[in-house]
């Protein structure tokens, strides 16, 4: 009981100049604390202040997307990671690798990183599944369905570039099949319906050395300028476009009213 | 005892008998008219969407992957390190579906005795996100990196020999996310298993939001109220996407053939392949006078049998059964949603022209790289 008066020292830490500059709400106690809080952060307020019952439940969201959204700042940190480490090259790929398992100590950053972008994909379509059955892509939130859409796309394509870059027998071959279909896109591939459409005179302009296909392994086979252009388009390309489209989507959210619930 | 179970399942897991069985069950599982529904509650289907249900689905999933585990032939596809995921999905698919389904029971039933879906709260009575909601993220995130990290742990990333462009595996797989468009591939040339279809998947969800005009079931679980949506969205997303994904990984071995999860993966499985093309069927088998010269008249029937199917078809349902939804959304939306709709339903159509006739390409131009 004498205690009653005495400050904690979470208290008097809440109340000195370092974390009043950080935090200017102080420690969270009251009500209006709480959703200065969250208001004066630039990362929690993402999140309104205060949002109805329903959608703090893990029944609701399942907290899909933010484990998705999760998952990619952990990918992003564990992929800069694997960069000191990597280099996309013919030569060094593949040692590069086993390097990584044997000499860097507790190294399990492959594992983090491969897993985890599985995991993604897997979050990713839980998250669009359960959008879908609490039917929240209805109006007022159409376009962000659509840009959802998007994210999941590029999440899948993430990780498909990702596939190559061990520069194993599974990468080359996955990555062969994926890549061959592009082979047959109409008209810009060149075994594609229309390709021959696009000539002149005699001379074809979409060949094995000039389709679509060429130009994302940047040879005729899976071969030393794929692996580079996989690379780029894994670490900076692809993350970019996530990115920027993140941005717009949890915008959106907040902009179409918050999370979804019945009127 | 167990060897009959294994070979009982080897043989229903055949595309041709498990692909038929989730088709013809599944309209009874989710039933998108009044019809299915009497049939659904009468033979107690709905059951699988209670507690009861999950604890059996759950069963089956697991006694499959146990009995795999412990078998020579499965156990080599079932503790790929990458087909880990494929585990997690098929668990992870089920959980949330009957949790979204019970919930979505629950809420028809208070939506018809006149109440609130139970996600309903008073607008004025919100919890604040701190600490409400920020504790839940937190407490999430800690709890997934825990597993990922476990995860990591246990399992090595694979690593196979150094990459060879000279030795091809036998199968080579793509990523198991991308095996549903692989398997599609049995059906379709690349073009459009690789390219079209791919596309129109992408187009095609992003236009859901526009195409189903229901204003009901919006931010609540329910099922009755969009029925019919629910309906053709869980085929495609279910049987089309991820129970291909599901006989991609499991049941495709050497040279793509089938193989059931408890078969050995014999390189050597000879499987009689004597597709035939529609022209040939038409000018060959049953009019005996060979292909004509000319491409378009040797495919003309093709043409006939594509034209008809996109284009005229739709236009005979919107003047007959389809008359009253046709005029409710009018003809921009239902363009679209028969556009998606057939390409959609075409997969399945083609799959069992192939089974049933042996059919290869309804129009067969090798000489453009035209077949479909
Ligand atoms: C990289 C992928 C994605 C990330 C990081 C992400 C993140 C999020 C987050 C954090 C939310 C808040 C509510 C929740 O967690 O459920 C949300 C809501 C939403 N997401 Fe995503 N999302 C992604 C992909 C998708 C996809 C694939 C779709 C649909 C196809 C989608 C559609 C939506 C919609 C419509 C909402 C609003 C839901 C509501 O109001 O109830 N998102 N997203």
């Amino acid at each position: 009981m004498e205690n009653k008066n005495k400050k904690s020292f979470l208290e008097r830490m809440g109340e000195s100049q370092v974390w009043k500059s950080i935090i200017r709400s102080g420690v969270p106690r009251s009500r209006r604390q709480r959703m200065q809080a969250i208001l004066g952060s630039v990362f929690l307020h993402l999140h309104p202040a205060r949002i109805p019952k329903h959608a703090v439940k893990i029944g609701y969201t399942w907290c899909m997307g933010g484990l998705s959204f999760f998952l990619f700042i952990v990918l992003t940190i564990t992929g800069l990671l694997l960069m000191f480490y990597y280099r996309p090259t013919v030569e060094y790929a593949y040692t590069d690798i086993i390097d990584m398992a044997e000499q860097v100590p507790l190294g399990i950053m492959r594992e983090l990183h491969r897993w985890g972008a599985h995991a993604m994909v897997l979050t990713v379509w839980l998250h669009m599944l359960r959008v879908f059955m609490t039917g929240s892509y209805k109006p007022p939130r159409e376009f962000n369905w659509g840009v959802g859409v998007l994210l999941m796309t590029l999440t899948m394509f993430l990780s498909f570039t990702g596939y190559l870059l061990p520069w194993d027998q599974l990468a080359i071959w996955a990555i062969t099949v994926g890549t061959n279909m592009a082979r047959a896109h109409p008209f810009i591939g060149h075994e594609g319906p229309g390709a021959s459409l696009l000539a002149i005179g005699d001379i074809n302009l979409v060949h094995a050395g000039s389709d679509v296909r060429f130009a994302l392994l940047g040879g005729r086979f899976v071969g030393e300028a794929s692996l580079l252009r996989f690379y780029v388009l894994h670490c900076i390309g692809v993350p970019f476009i996530t990115m920027i489209l993140m941005a717009v989507h949890f915008w959106r959210i907040r902009k179409d009213g918050g999370i979804s619930g019945p009127l | 005892m167990l060897q009959t179970i294994k070979d009982i399942i080897d043989i229903l897991s055949a595309p041709t008998v498990s692909f038929t069985f989730l088709t013809v069950a599944f309209p009874f599982v989710f039933p998108p008219t009044d019809w299915f529904e009497k049939i659904h509650r009468k033979f107690g289907i709905w059951r699988l969407w209670t507690k009861p249900g999950f604890y059996g689905g759950m069963f089956a999933i697991t006694f499959f992957f146990v009995v795999g585990y412990f078998d020579p032939n499965f156990h080599v596809t079932l503790t790929k390190a990458d087909n880990f995921p494929i585990i997690l999905m098929i668990y992870s698919m089920f959980i949330t579906i009957w949790w979204s389904m019970y919930q979505a029971y629950l809420n028809d039933e208070r939506l018809e005795n006149g109440l609130k879906p139970n996600e309903y709260n008073d607008p004025d009575d919100k919890v604040l996100v701190w600490p409400d909601l920020v504790y839940i993220e937190f407490i999430a995130l800690i709890l997934f990196m825990v597993f990922l990290i476990v995860w990591s742990i246990l399992v090595a990333a694979p690593l196979e020999e150094p990459a060879n462009p000279a030795a091809t595996p036998n199968p080579s797989k793509a990523p198991w996310y991308f095996l549903g468009l692989q398997e599609m591939l049995v059906y379709f040339d690349p073009w459009i298993a690789g390219i079209v279809f791919p596309m129109f998947i992408i187009i095609g969800m992003m236009a859901i939001p526009y195409m189903d005009i229901n204003k009901k079931g919006d931010g609540y679980y329910s099922f009755k109220e969009r029925r019919i949506g629910m309906f053709i969205f869980m085929y495609g997303w279910l049987v089309l996407w991820l129970f291909l994904i599901v006989i991609g990984t499991f049941f495709r071995g050497p040279n793509w053939n089938f193989f059931g999860p408890f078969e050995y993966w014999d390189a050597h499985k000879v499987v009689p392949l004597n597709n035939v093309n529609l022209s040939e069927y038409i000018w060959v088998k049953t009019l005996g006078t060979g292909l004509p010269a000319n491409i378009l008249i040797r495919e003309g029937i093709g043409f006939l049998v594509l034209v008809a199917y996109m284009g005229i078809l739709p236009i005979l349902l919107a003047k007959s059964w389809l008359k009253n939804y046709f005029q409710e959304i009018g003809p921009v939306r239902y363009t679209f949603i028969m556009l998606f709709g057939l390409s959609m339903l075409a997969l399945p159509i083609k799959m069992y022209m192939r089974w049933l006739f042996n059919l290869k390409y309804i129009i067969a131009i090798p000489e453009w790289f035209f077949n479909i």
